[in-house]
């Protein structure tokens, strides 16, 4: 382990700068603004899961008194099938203009059909039940098994695979070696298959927006979204509106975990602000959340693994089928890149195919995809190396990649820490204590690796210097994960300050320059390069001003604990200028002092976690509890370890929640069944243990700071961890989540019969 | 746009009537954490609510001279919690009632409500059942008794006719050697629908049981007296094999259906289970009164 320990600031758990506002309910969140003039939107949406639209007669709604605006897919710029795609990152705007507002088909029960603004919510939603919409219903269907099947209603009859209509709307392989011959020198060989349900990202901020259009044109959004530039961009494509013109403006984050990654309501309420000339609100309600945005993918996997006597795995092939939603896009690419890269596994094909559905389009969620595939790979090495007689870990140490390895995906490894997570994860007092016995429960072990492949790209900060000789710091991401926090360290520690003296703020689309997406693990990687960048040009030009004023050269003054001082007696015996010194000096020194930083920032390196889960099955009642649990991971280097403990227990938290209980249920109609927290089990505090982390810290030599991503790698373990626990517990496997209490009572009545190894 | 007025007047004659005039359009408050998000969720659209909590007779808990209890219908859990007697004698309609969502739903949730918004899961009612609780229930025809168990209907529905009201519930004298418990299964820990719950109050002399009696939550249409349970439990030292025949008798009892909160196998399974181990719980507290 590598832990810096002369830092002031850097892994120093400092006060969160929005602590504060949260604690006492100031914070102001998408739906706290409000504007005069202000009306309110509601979206119609489709109480079918699956229709023709044939016509939209909104005569009705817009007589009705108060109604001062309707849109539909008309007013929503179209980005045709025929003309191809038209990407914004990772999203195809030819799915999110349909996604937005249904076009030929309503694809979901909750997909928008219509929006109207109105003087009150309750006019708006009066007005959503005048609108006429001539729906000619066709065969829905959801579940991956149905929707590949030859006969399947097709949702996209323009989408071909292997040249027929299908509702495979996307495959990508990974290989390495070639599996048939790996598998012929494996003495043992495990396949299995797994399903697991959608689940949602669960913020408890639904989403939500106010936005005003001036006679003009010019446009301001307040949102809450985990990117204001993917918001204006969005916005800007859906609407026709030029970028310059859009001023987007993040709220406080209530929760994104990659769920408001795309936009839902921004572009509806754009139009209607335009079209009416008043400010419209529009906020979702937890139903509306929970049927028409996010979840996650439901998925089938098999995964088919070979090792040897001696514990080599030789060869491994993996099938993930996920579930798109309405629109292509599942995350695939998680699902197959990252389910076997912590293995060094020399013939290997990893398949992910997307696959359309009849229920709302699948957004990010923590990993998106990675978490679903480990859980099958993860559960299939439990069973190899229980097969082989051989403790899990050492089973995975024996097979760890490490530096130089390359893996299916691409990258050969640099150095990377997830040997480091197995060692500790050996040696942790959690991996060696008993377990417990207690009459009518059982307890039980499991353990389970993952990986994550983080991000770098496009990030922009201003670092400015005020004129009372503090600092204010402004990028461009919004903070759902303590970059805040993460950055005022990093900035303090690199001036030499208190880190009280440096406010770090989130600017909008038209004062800061573009910064990417806050996803992929990728905002303190990218957004403290160029934080660093500007700072150290900022400390330059400090070094020049003092070297001016003592009229010595700038190469004889270092910057040290916030001052200038000579760099030796011999440069010349001046006292030091402080910041505020410089600072108030600067007008007649050549004026501000400020620095920005723009890049697209590389580097970020993969990461790994290990995880330990004990669980106790109430065997009576079928109630699986998590009772200890130990995350650990290569976190690069823990610039503010709080936040970085606090990442590691939300995924677990989450993690937890998709084991156990969390599942959408769909009624005969397709409907969702259960939208809404009652019903829609998350955990609450009282159902998780203290989890436990352990941070290894094996520094990225590519980053100043030697920062990893955190943000994402807590998740992917999880499933597999809860899964390999309860076997140990009860020695039957489950091959399907959630583990929720009737399934595991029924499996522990019924003696089921076990898929046998080769 | 439909109106809402809302009153809140002190005494109960002024409520009911108020409750009459408004007839359908009219919709009784306690502590509103069912009404209120029924209300925000569009499910119901009253015109005039009445809010009971300013009636002394509801929101009071009385030790009657007899050694029995009178609860108002619109006492919170909190309020029941604080009583420095209640929980002592009435241990399992105290936890039922404390486990109705969390401390700040207790403070305002009541049993009253609980059992007129006439779900069959509701926490408090089967441990009402099992307590043996009368209700006294008021409107424009004067006051009448129901036992508890005679309140539901249905899924949402009960047999109070227009414009009565819930006034108080009547807990039985109880005898030496008696006590009472509450359990429920929840798939968490807190802040969950139960899938069943299951209440059961007993006397025990001499290590046999004398009397008792059981209420089923969660299973069928209404809350359940399994007087078949309780036959079970009655004359035995709650040996295996009564245990067993009482589990069996409440398994039996059980009308439930397959939906997003279990399946039947599930609660039938489990109603047995909860019965042996909530008799336990309650022979156990009874072996110290
Ligand atoms: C977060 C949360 C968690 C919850 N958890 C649980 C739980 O764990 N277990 C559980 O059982 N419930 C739970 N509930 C539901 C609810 O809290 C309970 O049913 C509670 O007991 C209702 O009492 P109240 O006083 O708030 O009723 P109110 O909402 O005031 O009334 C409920 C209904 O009964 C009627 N009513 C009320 N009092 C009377 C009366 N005296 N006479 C006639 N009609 C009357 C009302 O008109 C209304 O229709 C939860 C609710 C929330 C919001």
């Amino acid at each position: 382990m590598n832990v810096v320990t002369n830092n002031k600031w850097i892994g120093q758990r400092t006060i969160r700068p929005d602590g504060m506002d949260k604690v006492t309910g100031r914070a102001q969140f998408a739906a706290d603004t409000n504007m005069p003039g202000m009306i309110w939107g509601k979206v119609l949406r489709s109480p079918h899961a699956h229709a023709r639209i044939k016509s939209i007669n909104t005569a009705k709604a817009e007589a009705l008194p108060g109604v001062k605006a309707v849109v539909t897919a008309r007013d929503i710029v179209d980005f045709t099938i025929e003309k191809g795609a038209v990407m914004l990152g990772i999203q195809d705007m030819r799915w999110m203009c349909r996604n937005v507002m249904a076009r030929e088909k309503a694809l979901f029960p909750g997909h928008p059909v219509a929006a109207v603004a109105a003087t009150s919510e309750a006019i708006a939603a009066e007005a959503c039940k005048l609108i006429e919409v001539d729906y000619e219903v066709l065969p829905f269907v959801i579940e991956i098994e149905d929707a590949i099947k030859p006969d399947a209603p097709i949702l996209h009859e323009f989408n071909k695979f292997e040249g027929k209509p299908s509702n495979i709307a996307g495959r990508l392989e990974h290989k390495k070696g070639d599996i048939a011959e790996g598998f012929k020198k494996a003495d043992i060989v495990i396949e299995r298959t797994f399903t697991t349900r959608p689940v949602h990202q669960g913020y408890i901020e639904p989403h939500a927006c106010l936005i005003s259009v001036t006679p003009d044109g010019k446009t301001t959004i307040w949102s809450s979204s985990q990117g204001q530039f993917m918001v204006r961009a969005m916005t800007s494509l859906l609407t026709g509106i030029p970028q310059s013109d859009i001023r987007a403006i993040p709220a406080e984050i209530g929760g994104g975990f990659g769920g408001k990654t795309i936009v839902y309501l921004e572009p509806l309420a754009t139009i209607l602000a335009k079209k009416s000339g008043r400010p419209v609100k529009m906020v979702m309600t937890r139903e509306e959340v929970m049927r028409a945005t996010g979840p996650t993918s439901g998925s089938k996997s098999t995964v088919k693994i070979g090792a040897t006597r001696d514990g080599k795995i030789v060869a491994a092939h993996g099938t993930f089928y996920l579930q798109a939603g309405a629109l292509p896009g599942s995350p695939i690419r998680g699902a197959a890149g990252c389910s076997f890269t912590p293995y060094d596994i020399p013939n290997l094909l990893s398949e992910g195919y997307d696959v359309c559905s009849n229920r709302s389009k699948v957004a990010a969620y923590r990993a998106p995809g990675a978490p679903i595939g480990a859980y099958a790979v993860e559960c299939v090495l439990d069973e190899v190396a229980e097969a082989l007689k051989m403790d899990p870990l050492d089973f995975r140490l024996k097979n760890a990649a490490r530096e130089g390895v390359k893996a299916a995906h691409g990258p050969t490894f640099p150095r990377i820490g997830y040997i480091e997570t197995l060692e500790a994860a050996r040696q942790s007092d959690h991996y060696k204590a008993p377990l417990g016995k207690l009459p009518g429960k059982l307890q039980g072990r499991g353990v389970a690796s993952g990986f994550w492949f983080n991000a770098g790209g496009e990030s922009s900060a201003q670092v400015n210097i005020t004129e009372d000789g503090n600092v204010v710091v402004t990028t461009g991401h919004p903070d759902i994960g303590g970059s805040r926090a993460g950055i005022a360290n990093i900035c303090a520690e690199l001036l030499g300050i208190d880190y009280r003296r440096v406010s770090v703020i989130i600017g909008d689309t038209q004062t800061i320059g573009f910064s990417n997406l806050t996803g992929g693990s990728r905002v303190l990687f990218a957004s403290s390069i160029v934080v660093t960048q500007s700072t150290e040009q900022i400390i330059k030009t400090l070094r020049e001003r003092a070297a001016k004023i003592w009229e010595i050269d700038p190469e004889a003054v270092k910057w040290e604990d916030g001052a200038a001082h000579p760099v030796s007696p011999n440069a010349g015996q001046f006292p030091p200028l402080t910041l505020k010194d410089l600072a108030e000096k600067a007008p007649a020194m050549g004026g501000p002092i400020g620095a920005g930083v723009q890049l697209n920032t590389q580097g970020a390196d993969g990461g790994f976690g290990t995880h330990i889960c004990d669980v106790e099955v109430d065997v009576d009642l079928g109630i699986a509890r998590v009772i200890r649990y130990t995350a650990v991971q290569d976190v690069g280097r823990a610039i503010h370890p709080g936040y970085v403990e606090g990442q590691l227990q939300g995924g677990v938290a989450q993690g937890i929640g998709w084991a156990l209980n969390e599942e959408y249920i769909y009624t005969k109609e397709g409907k969702v069944d259960n939208p809404g927290f009652l019903d829609y089990r998350m955990p609450v505090c009282s159902d998780l243990p203290m989890i436990d982390c352990i941070m290894v810290e094996v520094p990225n030599p590519k980053h100043p700071q030697g920062v990893k991503g955190v943000g994402e790698v807590p998740l992917v373990p999880v499933m597999a961890a809860v899964a390999n626990a309860i076997y140990n517990a009860l020695g039957k496997r489950f091959y399907s989540l959630p583990m929720s209490p009737p399934k595991v009572l029924e499996v522990i009545d019924t003696p089921a019969p076990r898929q046998a190894a080769e | 746009m439909t109106e809402l007025r809302y009153l809140a007047p002190n005494s109960l004659d002024e409520a009911i009537k108020a409750f009459v005039a408004a007839g359908s359009a009219g919709r009784i408050l306690a502590g509103g954490t069912d009404l209120l998000v029924q209300m925000r969720a569009g499910v119901v659209k009253p015109g005039l609510i009445v809010d009971i909590k300013k009636i002394s007779e509801m929101t009071t808990i009385e030790e009657t001279a007899d050694g029995g209890f009178r609860v108002g219908a619109a006492v919170s859990g909190m309020a029941l919690h604080d009583h420095p007697r209640f929980g002592k004698v009435w241990p399992g309609v105290l936890e039922a009632v404390n486990l109705i969502g969390s401390k700040q739903v207790q403070g305002r949730a009541s049993a009253g409500g609980n059992l007129c918004n006439g779900s069959p899961a509701g926490d408090s009612v089967p441990a009402m059942v099992a307590a043996g609780a009368i209700v006294t229930i008021q409107g424009p025809d004067g006051r009448r008794e129901l036992p508890v168990e005679q309140v539901p209907a249905g899924p949402g529905r009960t047999n109070l006719k227009p414009g009565e009201i819930v006034v108080s519930f009547a807990l039985p004298p109880r005898p030496k050697g008696s006590s009472d418990a509450y359990l429920r299964m929840i798939p968490r820990t807190e802040m969950d629908i139960a899938v069943v719950g299951l209440g059961v109050s007993l006397t025990l002399k001499d290590g046999v049981c004398t009397a008792a009696r059981v209420g089923l939550g969660a299973v069928a249409p209404t809350v359940l007296l399994v007087e078949s349970a309780a036959r079970a439990l009655i004359g035995s030292k709650l040996d295996d094999a009564a245990l067993n025949a009482a589990a069996a008798a409440c398994s039996a009892a059980c009308r439930p259906i397959d939906d997003k909160r279990g399946t039947i196998a599930y609660r039938t399974k489990v109603a047995g289970v909860l019965l042996k181990r909530t008799t336990a719980i309650a022979a156990k507290r009874a072996e110290g009164n």
